[in-house]
């Protein structure tokens, strides 16, 4: 077959150089091109209904009202069996139409990109939305409606009094509310009160006798400390920089957060890293690292494993493989009892975010909505069925929680003021990579404590930098 | 030249055609326009910012590099191994047995593997990505590493070793690939006619002489194609790489593609910046088809 007459050549080459000139004419026809994949129209708000003591908001009683739930650790019973009865109650006429999905950035970015988002959001798990990249693209309704209103169980008492302190300041950009973070969350490191009881292990105060718990763990033939590097570095840096902030003070953080110049480069930052890997490089399984952390807390459930950092999450996650009597139990990151902060420091937050999209139809649902999950009813409902405590104050005071959530819950009220927050890894998508990246390096004993702050440093610098990204301060 | 000739012709393009526009033209054309934008992907006008992207893309961003040099290494390696293993298997499936009477056949059996060696071109991607999860955990628990501890050897850290962790890949991608290329390769030892073979066995040639000197040369248009699908296949890698490495192409950084940056950039809502990778991508795949061709070009042999 002579080269010349092999149709499908040619034409795949005619059609390719026709393409590229199409895209040199491209420029100028740019306006055209914006009417598809980003247009821009506007979603109309219809609110309509008459503001009042029990309708703040003013919601359209027989409005239909959206609702997206994130499918994941919490499942959507809560959603279906609490909050949209509550909901229903208030409002009779209106319609909920529910949907629940495990990928929210799947379902919702369309609907975003298209002006006709829905009117609730749970924007949660590996798959959720960037909450930077909507708010600085004005894509969230403004939240300071709802903590102003009324509360549901007492019209004298604003809804922003109703929650623990710091709830609001959780879900704020540069000031401003946007989010509501709902389940209280506590973290710390993870063991089996039935394997220490076995053993006679007492839950270590100090960084020595937890060093010297590790020893006898080692002796014992269980790794002493887990983390998974396939999926869950992230949990690890948590462990550091919490640690840092005992050391140097709860600034060491907020200057982290803040992208200030040397913030990583902290004397504290760099001592927690330094004393963390050794921990890596004596007590840790080089496997883990490829390991996801289902693998690792199975191991543990499994008593392979003596501590595991984690969210106050952990125990309802793992739920289904935690042998009984295992009894999980928390303490906070041991440090020495020099530092700026108590050992008794935690870093607890809200967590699982909800958002009301700016363009969504029936804003003041949502608002309603909201205020109707922080109502008692709605909190205590929350924490019977999913055995959290959500940031609604006295709404879980008589729910009977699992051991684990009881020993967060201790170490959290032990705490006192001790409490700390990181925020950077929301606001700054890349920072968080590089950190991760960083401290599988630093823990698997690739770069040594200098190395790794150098490193996240220059990124957070790069950040710093560029214009392109969209800062945000506390 | 019939009349009613050309309608008939627009009748039979046209479907093709729109849909060839709509979904594939039309995506492209936008992805070069939002890639001279900044675009969150949300009903906000994009903000024209030119070449930044592009800027951002060829001097600041390292791991554009690097998934680029993977890309590089995956374009050699994966056609040069999955190409010299199909051939082998597909000569000794074809030719490769004893020859009765001047006809050439397979070796034993070579019915059955030549279906066996297709099974994974069956299976979807991902699954092949998860199916090797299990191959290479790196504890007790994976099938390789636990085979070794029992015999006593120290596991091998696959995914987890920098070095280790690409040729980790390639060697899923091949296996994933090579029963395709060898049903490919075999059809095409089928077309060649048998008197050659028989001329060859004459004059005494070995089978290895025969496969260099008879089925190598007269499998050269097969051979193209293969190269060119498995080069596009190289720009790709994406499924398995994010399904299989650790942390995001890692360890840090070291398995990533371009495909899985562009993912990436459309995980923190940068979709200027994806496009402006997607953009990149698809210069480097023209460039590479439009060289493998103009390269490879050459009469064919007729028969």
């Amino acid at each position: 077959m002579p080269p010349s007459t092999n149709p499908s050549l040619l034409s795949r080459r005619a059609l390719l150089r026709r393409a590229g000139a199409v895209t040199l004419l491209m420029g100028p026809a740019a306006g055209l091109l914006s009417a598809c994949a980003t247009s821009s129209d506007d979603g109309d708000t219809s609110t309509g209904g008459t503001k009042s003591g029990t309708n703040p908001f003013g919601v359209k009683d027989d409005a239909p009202i959206e609702l997206i739930i994130f499918n994941g650790g919490y499942t959507d019973k809560y959603a279906v069996e609490i909050h949209e009865p509550l909901y229903k109650k208030a409002f009779p006429k209106a319609e909920i139409k529910h949907q629940a999905t495990p990928e929210i950035k799947t379902v919702l970015q369309p609907r975003f990109a298209g002006g006709n988002p829905p009117d609730f959001v749970n924007n949660s798990g590996a798959g959720s939305m960037d909450f930077g990249a909507l708010v600085a693209d004005g894509q969230l309704l403004d939240l300071t409606p709802l903590w102003d209103a009324p509360s549901v169980d007492d019209a004298n008492k604003k809804v922003k009094d109703t929650v623990v302190p710091g709830t609001v300041d959780v879900g704020s950009f540069n000031g401003k509310p946007y989010v509501l973070y709902y389940v209280s969350t506590v973290f710390g490191l993870w063991y089996s009160g039935k394997l220490f009881k076995e053993k006679s292990w007492a839950a270590p105060t100090d960084w020595d006798s937890f060093i010297k718990l590790l020893d006898s763990m080692k002796a014992a033939k269980i790794t002493p400390y887990a983390y998974a590097g396939a999926n869950a570095p992230y949990y690890q840096w948590n462990v550091i920089l919490t640690h840092a902030a005992k050391i140097g003070g709860a600034d060491v953080l907020k200057n982290i957060d803040n992208l200030e110049d040397k913030a990583w480069e902290n004397d504290a930052v760099k001592e927690a890293a330094t004393l963390w890997a050794e921990v890596g490089a004596k007590y840790m399984d080089k496997s883990h690292e490829g390991l996801k952390h289902t693998d690792v807390q199975l191991l543990q459930d499994q008593y392979k494993v003596g501590f595991y950092p984690s969210g106050d999450w952990l125990e309802n996650e793992q739920k289904k493989d935690t042998p009984a009597g295992f009894e999980y139990q928390m303490i906070p990151i041991p440090a020495k009892p020099n530092g700026q902060m108590s050992p008794a420091t935690v870093r607890a937050t809200a967590g699982e975010g909800y958002i009301i999209p700016a363009k969504a139809k029936n804003t003041a649902g949502g608002l309603e909505y909201m205020r109707q999950m922080l109502s008692q009813a709605g909190g205590k409902g929350f924490a019977d069925l999913i055995k959290s405590p959500t940031v609604v104050v006295g709404a879980s005071d008589s729910v009977e929680f699992p051991p684990g959530t009881k020993s967060s819950q201790a170490a959290l009220k032990a705490a006192g003021s001790d409490v700390v927050n990181i925020f950077f890894d929301g606001w700054y998508k890349d920072l968080d990579t590089e950190a991760r990246a960083a401290t599988n390096e630093l823990m698997f004993g690739r770069i040594n404590a200098d190395a790794y702050v150098t490193r996240i440093q220059k990124k957070a610098d790069a950040i710093k930098k560029d214009s392109s990204v969209t800062k945000f301060k506390r | 030249m019939r009349h009613g000739k050309y309608p008939f012709i627009v009748g039979f393009l046209f479907a093709p055609v729109t849909l060839y526009v709509v979904f594939v033209i039309w995506p492209y054309m936008q992805a070069f326009y939002i890639s001279m934008n900044a675009w969150r992907g949300f009903a906000v006008p994009p903000r024209w910012v030119g070449f930044d992207n592009y800027t951002k893309l060829l001097t600041e961003d390292d791991r554009f590099w690097r998934a680029v040099s993977h890309n590089g290494i995956l374009l050699i390696t994966l056609p040069l191994i999955t190409i010299a293993i199909a051939l082998f298997f597909s000569f000794l499936l074809s030719v490769g047995g004893k020859s009765k009477s001047g006809d050439m056949a397979g070796v034993w059996g070579s019915k059955f593997y030549r279906v066996v060696f297709f099974f994974p071109q069956v299976l979807a991607v991902p699954i092949i990505a998860v199916l090797f999860q299990t191959v290479y955990r790196p504890n007790e628990s994976g099938l390789i590493n636990g085979l070794l501890m029992k015999l006593g050897f120290d596991p091998v850290f696959f995914m987890i070793k920098p070095n280790l962790a690409l040729p980790s890949i390639i060697a899923v991608l091949v296996w994933q690939a090579v029963g395709f290329y060898v049903v490919l390769f075999s059809a095409g030892m089928g077309s060649i006619p048998k008197d050659l073979y028989e001329a060859a066995e004459l004059d005494g040639a070995s089978p290895v002489r025969m496969f260099f000197n008879v089925t190598l040369p007269l499998l050269r248009d097969t051979l193209q194609v293969a190269w060119v699908y498995l080069g596009v296949a190289a720009f790709d890698a994406f499924a398995i790489v994010n399904v299989l490495a650790i942390t995001d192409g890692g360890p840090d950084g070291a398995t990533t593609v371009l495909a899985l940056e562009i993912y990436r950039a459309y995980g923190k809502n940068d979709f200027g910046y994806a496009s402006a990778l997607g953009v990149a991508l698809f210069f480097l795949t023209i460039t590479f088809a439009a060289l493998t061709l103009r390269v490879t070009k050459r009469e064919a042999i007729e028969y």
